[in-house]
């Protein structure tokens, strides 16, 4: 290894010229344990469960038994569990500390959603088992759907989409769907999208075909109304737009934009990834939204599990609520239904545009953000909206004047810094981050939004308390003055007491290795 | 080189006889940090200057080069697709892309010369 | 309210340091129009207690599979899960970490992705796999897609083994993202499906599914070679990842993406999510491929590490060029399926996979011996298909209100078709004692009398 980093300078103790740091035999740094991919445990022999071998049966496989080695390795049931509980040791979470990622919503997940999503009722309920049977679990599926229409003031609600990406291809392939329903699908190939919005926003749209036309901000972090009013045309099909959007601000001319965006005859998609800054406050059908998809793992607590699963349910306006994909769930009389073809669609008065998944969608997020806004009710919801505007509000004033805001507050429910106050210092936004894991945080959202240089977005949520925060404010403001120190290595080489040095992302994209190989020499903990 | 010239997305071009060798600016490679990955179109191909000629990536970034001349792609740097940080080691020389027979060489004139693009380059930062 | 932190004094000291007089004013770029004073119209916060209370009456509406003779399949199936999973996959630092962007301080997390990539490629046979799609079916649309970039082509042929819920993803896809299709009807078991035939220059893959939907299990090899002569690839698709302790795996036979559907290891049922889609492919497309990546490297003190890499192909940073508009994975579905299988071992999958088997088997020839009742299948490992001299549905219904619940009627996922009507596809895992396969027996005989 050259010893240098992808930004091209030191980043090894020895080769930075930082002090010596004594080593262990073991790699081992007291509670801070190495440990070998499960495959370099390999026991022939040991097996983590008990089964007999069966008996009495003829196969019928034809001809296709499995011949080869598989190749996997044989632990016990205490080396197994060792080996993950080892492997979480190396991790941060919210549980431990606070979690400040913008756009991420990083807030407390409560256990009472945990143990509830595990009820038999519901954890070991099949899809595809016969509707009678089933009658609490789509009784969960549509009291969840009366919340989130009510939240969001909006008429319909998709539930299967899995993820909030998955959530944004079915609101615009519902918005496909009524354009071409209109005769206007040759027509209408353009869709139009902030020069702030998250990456899905355009790849999604691209997967549908659609042009993708960037909107240009007004330079204070909202869009361009003017900007938007020219590009908008007989071929424009939609426009997608966070708000609050990803600078953390609200848009004030939603209601203008969402006017001119109508008057045009294309809709509004609504990326509700900030949902959490405005519910119970504020209602995007009344911003005139057409669909909007909810990251039930963000505004409503289902855990981030290490990157998912999410959920991405979406709530549609009138216009739009006839295009709703299949399956979904209907109410008479006290007994569920769940139309899954398309002549009980018809039959309904609903012309879906197809099936987004296999199944229902996530019933297991489902039951954990239906616990999660029971908890709250329709007051602390608000609540919930308030405290994390107000917790990122105070953020913004106590650090604008040693940080460089980007713009002006009142922010919403995250404060969006720029590197200009890292300027001369010889530390860049990346350093600046990786010397907070030092101090025992985990950095804010970095580089996002692209329309700000070298962005630092944090996101503190409501579920910090006020000591956590001032503590976290003034560890920022520690280390702000110390980019004006002398001790630059304290940001260029940090982290220097994480489980990891900082790792060599340029050697791995340009020689990826992608799984272990048997023959691959153990080179575990040094 | 007087021979070279240079577009406003960061690509040059070096004409000898009626092929044009084509790359990415210095400037560009360390705008792009270490290079992980290359692209490179397949020969035969014909491009119209402007067109998608090849891509190149960083760990956090991913750029299309464009053909600054119209062409027909005669040879391409294979030797990048197995040592891509050879872009960054030589943009100028051995990091060239590929190299075009060219259609139309009155399309030169309209790039910028060396002392045309650095003037650009130091109105950027 | 329990999970707020601030109390009424912080929030006056907190707006206090802002300079504003109330919380109001931090909302004041909201246009007037959309401010709502009010609370909506639902309830009121719950204690714990309450929330608990409420929702296990819900749960307790529904039958639950463990406490029913078991046999329903197509797509998602009951195992036993080792009670260490749930508790690990329970920690903290697992369950409350985001996507692991900061390598620095989530090695857990990347080191178990790369455990399951590993895993998920030795298991189908591939060279490479991802770090897990949201599910089997819309790993499957994904799966077509990058065949059709793969190829540069835009026709997909789907087979009629391919559950019907898949191919209705994929049909989304086609109508969307503007490909064409060739969806073969339904194959019975034991009939011979003639799609080599449907395979042309233009063809930019196959979608073959083993075992079948009907449960059948069919070489792929010949596809293989067919697909691979027109310059098309074969996409496998594996519902029901246990089998592959038995079976030969996609990749032996030919296949060039294998997707599938994780649930089987690790997961429960979730009324049908989330689950965890499985990606795996040859190395030479793996530029080509949806989804996160994770791969290995060192770290600046030259200890070995793993970060997320190829990025350039996500949407993040390539976004409307990208090869997928994913963001998310399956995580916690993912650390559930590879702790399961460490548990399991060599030994274990492969005589799990066993078990399975032999338990499939002995139900069918238990069920073939009802009057009114022929298993179809000649070869297949836990499932398979029972023609019913009576609409399959109507049986599955009286089964359920005699506690048993036998299976899935073809005519739930296959509308339309009358000559699936009579048809039901049932499962049997390790679950299944013989007691269960008495009390099926005796109830599927006790209705095939009444409907007769």
């Amino acid at each position: 290894m050259s010893g240098m980093n992808k930004q091209g300078r030191p980043t090894s103790f020895a080769e930075s010229g930082a002090g010596a740091e004594r080593t262990t035999f073991t790699g081992n740094k007291g509670l801070e344990l190495e440990e070998p991919l499960i495959f370099e445990r390999d026991t022939p022999g040991a097996c983590g469960v008990d089964f007999d071998e069966p008996e009495g049966y003829q196969p019928k496989l034809g001809k296709l038994e499995r011949k080869d080695r598989i190749g996997l390795p044989g632990l016990s049931e205490p080396e197994v569990v060792r080996h993950f509980v080892r492997l979480s040791s190396k991790n941060y979470s919210i549980d431990a500390g606070l979690y400040p990622l913008g756009s991420c919503t990083m807030k407390h997940n409560p256990r009472i959603n945990e143990k509830m999503a595990r009820l038999p009722g519901f954890g070991d309920v099949h899809p595809l088992q016969p509707e009678q049977t089933v009658q609490g679990a789509m009784e969960l599926i549509d009291t969840l759907a009366h919340w989130l229409k009510t939240l969001t003031g909006l008429p319909a609600v998709a539930m299967s989409p899995k993820a909030g990406a998955h959530g944004e291809l079915c609101g615009m392939m519902a918005i496909r769907a009524a354009i071409e329903a209109k005769g206007e699908g040759e027509q209408r190939r353009r869709v139009l999208v902030p020069e702030s919005a998250h990456g899905t926003n355009p790849a999604t749209a691209a997967l549908l075909g659609y042009k993708v036309d960037t909107i240009n901000g007004d330079g204070n972090g909202r869009v361009d109304l003017e900007a938007l009013r020219e590009k908008l045309g007989p071929d424009v099909a939609a426009i997608m737009l966070t708000n609050p959007n990803t600078c953390g601000l609200f848009e004030r001319d939603i209601i203008e934009i969402a006017k001119a965006v109508h008057e045009a005859g294309a809709y509004f998609y609504c990326d509700g990834a900030n949902f959490n800054a405005i519910v119970g406050r504020v209602r995007p059908g009344d911003l005139g939204v057409d669909a909007m998809h909810i990251n039930l793992h963000k505004t409503f607590s289902t855990p981030h599990g290490g990157g998912g699963p999410g959920a991405g349910p979406v709530v549609f306006s009138e216009a739009l609520a006839p295009f709703v994909p299949l399956p979904y769930v209907v109410q008479k009389d006290g007994v569920y239904d769940l139309i899954e073809t398309e002549d009980e669609a018809k039959a309904d008065g609903t012309t879906p545009f197809g099936r987004m998944t296999a199944f229902h969608g996530q019933m297991g997020m489902f039951v954990r953000a239906l616990a999660y806004m029971m908890s709250h009710g329709s007051d602390g919801l608000r609540q919930v909206a308030e405290d994390s505007v107000l917790n990122a509000n105070y953020v913004l004033a106590s650090l604008k004047d040693v940080m460089s805001a980007s713009y002006e507050g009142p922010c919403m429910h995250e404060a969006l810094f720029d590197d200009r106050f890292l300027k001369g210092t010889g530390v860049e936004t990346l350093d600046f981050a990786k010397a907070m894991i030092d101090e025992g945080y985990h950095p804010m959202t970095m580089y996002f939004p692209l329309v700000v240089h070298g962005a630092l977005l944090i996101e503190p949520t409501e579920t910090e308390s006020k000591q956590g925060i001032d503590l976290f404010i003034a560890t920022l403001r520690d280390l702000v003055a110390a980019t004006g120190s002398n001790d630059k290595e304290r940001f260029t080489g940090a982290p220097h007491f994480a489980p990891r040095g900082r790792l060599d992302e340029t050697a791995a994209a340009r020689k990826p290795i992608l799984r272990w190989q048997p023959e691959m020499p153990a080179q575990a903990a040094d | 080189m007087s021979d070279i010239r240079f577009t406003d997305q960061h690509e040059w071009v070096r004409v000898e006889g009626d092929v044009a060798t084509i790359g990415i600016s210095n400037y560009a490679q360390e705008q792009l940090g270490d290079v992980v990955f290359v692209e490179l179109p397949e020969t035969g191909k014909t491009l119209a200057a402007g067109d998608e000629a090849a891509v190149v990536e960083s760990v956090k970034a991913a750029s299309e080069v464009y053909a600054p001349v119209s062409g027909e792609v005669v040879e391409v740097n294979g030797a990048l697709e197995d040592e891509p940080g050879g872009v960054n080691e030589d943009a100028m020389g051995n990091g060239w892309f590929v190299k075009l027979k060219l259609s139309d060489t009155s399309e030169l004139d309209k790039l910028m010369d060396e002392a045309a693009y650095k003037e650009f380059c130091d109105g950027l930062d | 309210m329990r999970y707020l932190p601030l109390t009424d004094t912080d929030r006056q000291e907190m707006l206090g340091v802002i300079g504003a007089k109330s919380v109001d004013e931090l909302f004041r770029d909201v246009p007037e129009a959309a401010r709502r004073d009010g609370l909506v119209d639902l309830p009121k916060r719950q204690g714990e207690l309450e929330v608990e209370r409420a929702l296990s009456k819900m749960a307790a509406k529904n039958v639950a599979a463990g406490d029913v003779p078991f046999f329903v399949g197509a797509g998602a199936y009951r195992h036993h899960v080792p009670a260490s999973v749930d508790h690990l996959i329970q920690r903290s630092e697992f369950l409350t970490s985001y996507t692991p962007y900061q390598p620095e301080v989530t090695q857990g997390t990347l080191q178990y992705l790369f455990e399951f990539q590993t895993q998920v490629a030795m298991l189908t046979g591939m060279e490479v796999a991802n770090a897990s799609m949201y599910d089997g079916s819309t790993a499957c649309g994904e799966a077509v897609l990058m065949a059709n970039r793969v190829t540069k082509r835009k026709k997909a042929v789907l087979s009629g083994t391919l559950h019907p819920q898949y191919a209705g993803v994929v049909h989304n896809l086609a109508e969307f993202a503007d490909f064409a299709l060739e969806t073969m009807p339904p194959v019975m078991p034991g009939a011979a499906e003639d799609i080599i035939s449907r395979i042309t220059d233009e063809t930019s893959c196959v979608v073959v599914q083993t075992p079948g939907f009907f449960g059948e299990l069919a070489d792929l090899t010949p596809i293989a070679e067919a697909a691979h002569a027109k310059g098309a690839l074969l996409v496998a698709v594996v519902p029901e990842i246990v089998s592959l302790g038995l079976v030969t795996p996609p990749g032996d036979m030919g296949a060039d993406i294998v997707v599938g559907e994780g649930q089987s290891l690790g997961n429960g049922l979730n009324f049908g999510g989330p689950y965890v889609g499985l990606f795996a492919t040859k190395q030479k497309y793996l530029r080509q491929m949806p989804g996160r990546l994770c791969g290995e490297t060192l770290d600046s003190d030259g200890k070995r590490g793993f970060v997320l890499t190829l990025s350039t192909r996500e949407q993040h940073i390539r976004r409307e060029k990208a090869t997928s508009n994913i963001c998310t994975n399956s995580g916690l579905c993912c650390l559930a399926f590879t702790i399961h299988l460490s548990l399991l071992g060599e030994e274990g999958y492969t005589r799990l996979a066993r078990i399975n088997h032999a338990n499939a088997v002995k139900l069918a020839e238990k069920l073939d011996a009802i009057d009114g009742v022929d298993v179809l299948n000649e070869a297949f490992f836990n499932e398979f298909t029972l023609r019913l001299q009576a609409p399959a549905k109507k049986v599955v219904d009286a089964l359920a209100d005699k506690g048993v619940l036998g299976g899935v009627p073809a005519s739930r996922l296959i509308h339309g078709d009358p000559s699936v009507e009579k048809l039901l596809v049932v499962a049997s895992t390790e679950i299944n004692t013989d007691a269960d396969r008495d009390a099926y027996a005796q109830a599927l005989a006790e209705t095939m009398k009444e409907v007769l």
